[in-house]
């Protein structure tokens, strides 16, 4: 009994990282997306250097 | 959980951009306003030098765009850029060692980091060559295409070939498809006219490089020490 309890604690903390995972993920690359990829004109300006220095595709 | 990530991210992320953004004040930065001396007397129109300005919602206004002023502010917005960017980082580095079950800790986030540089950096690279303003370049969305497709390819392949099961096959499949993208070729221009002097175009190319790496490196060595000052009071 106390096995599976702990197995279930165990599944839950899993699926909870995993959904805090995407989250994180989901954020990160839509910031990297704005920074690096993004085409309204302000934001490319704004990022033009950042782009450059870390090698994105720019222009 | 999530809560640890964010923090740990965004400590991260800030204390990586800050440094890199120093750094680029001093590395890749004076190359860019050197190459921008020769990219302009030959477009000295009203056209501004961004090619891809009219997608944008906004980009209508013709002209000159909104852009930071030379000195202090352009400074500034690189730097934000650069923090977001290395934020941004931080948040997918550690999404995907949760993802893999990788524990978080000092060597392990930089071994993560690192093979994320030769994800986006290295291998990308190795087809689009980091390039300066006034570079001759291919169609940019195919340019961009080509660069993410390579910088998962290349992590894919990764992963899958140093998993603890190095099965052959499996280990086969990651070599083949870490060289696709080679195969498949990068886009590039028709003809190579850059206006930029080849020395000023190399020494960049090497520095983005390195400044790339070294956002990896701090971001990996951030999360590494700061991962266990956000571990979960209540634990056990």
């Amino acid at each position: 009994m106390a096995n599976t309890t702990a197995s279930v604690i165990r599944t839950t903390e899993r699926s909870e990282a995993l959904r805090a995972a995407g989250i994180a993920l989901i954020l990160g690359l839509g910031l990297v997306f704005l920074t690096g990829f993004a085409y309204p004109e302000v934001i490319h300006n704004a990022a033009h250097d950042t782009r450059h220095s870390l090698s994105f595709p720019c222009h | 959980m999530l809560t640890r990530i964010l923090s740990v991210g965004l400590l991260a992320g800030l204390l990586a951009g800050l440094l890199i953004a120093a750094v680029q004040q001093v590395t890749t930065t004076p190359l860019i306003l050197a190459a921008e001396t020769y990219e302009k007397p030959a477009e000295v129109s009203a056209a501004p030098k961004v090619p891809h300005s009219h997608q944008g919602t906004e980009a209508h206004s013709h002209d000159d765009g909104w852009k930071p002023a030379d000195g202090m502010p352009r400074f500034f917005f690189t730097a934000i850029t650069t923090i977001a960017t290395a934020v941004g980082v931080a948040f997918v580095l550690m999404a995907v060692m949760v993802f893999a079950g990788a524990p978080i800790d000092e060597r392990r986030a930089l071994a993560w980091a690192i093979a994320g540089f030769i994800a986006c950096g290295l291998a990308p690279a190795a087809g689009l060559a980091p390039e300066l303003p006034g570079s001759a370049a291919g169609d940019l969305i195919a340019r961009q295409l080509w660069w993410v497709g390579t910088a998962i390819a290349t992590a894919v392949a990764l992963w899958a070939f140093l998993r603890a099961d190095h099965h052959p096959v499996v280990r086969l499949g990651a070599v083949v498809l870490l060289l696709a993208p080679h195969f498949i070729g990068a886009p590039h221009p028709h003809e190579l006219e850059s206006k930029v002097p080849a020395e000023l175009a190399a020494q960049f190319t090497a520095l983005s490089l390195v400044v790339q790496a070294l956002l990896w490196a701090l971001v990996g060595i951030g999360i590494g020490l700061l991962w266990p000052k956000f571990a979960p009071k209540t634990a056990g």
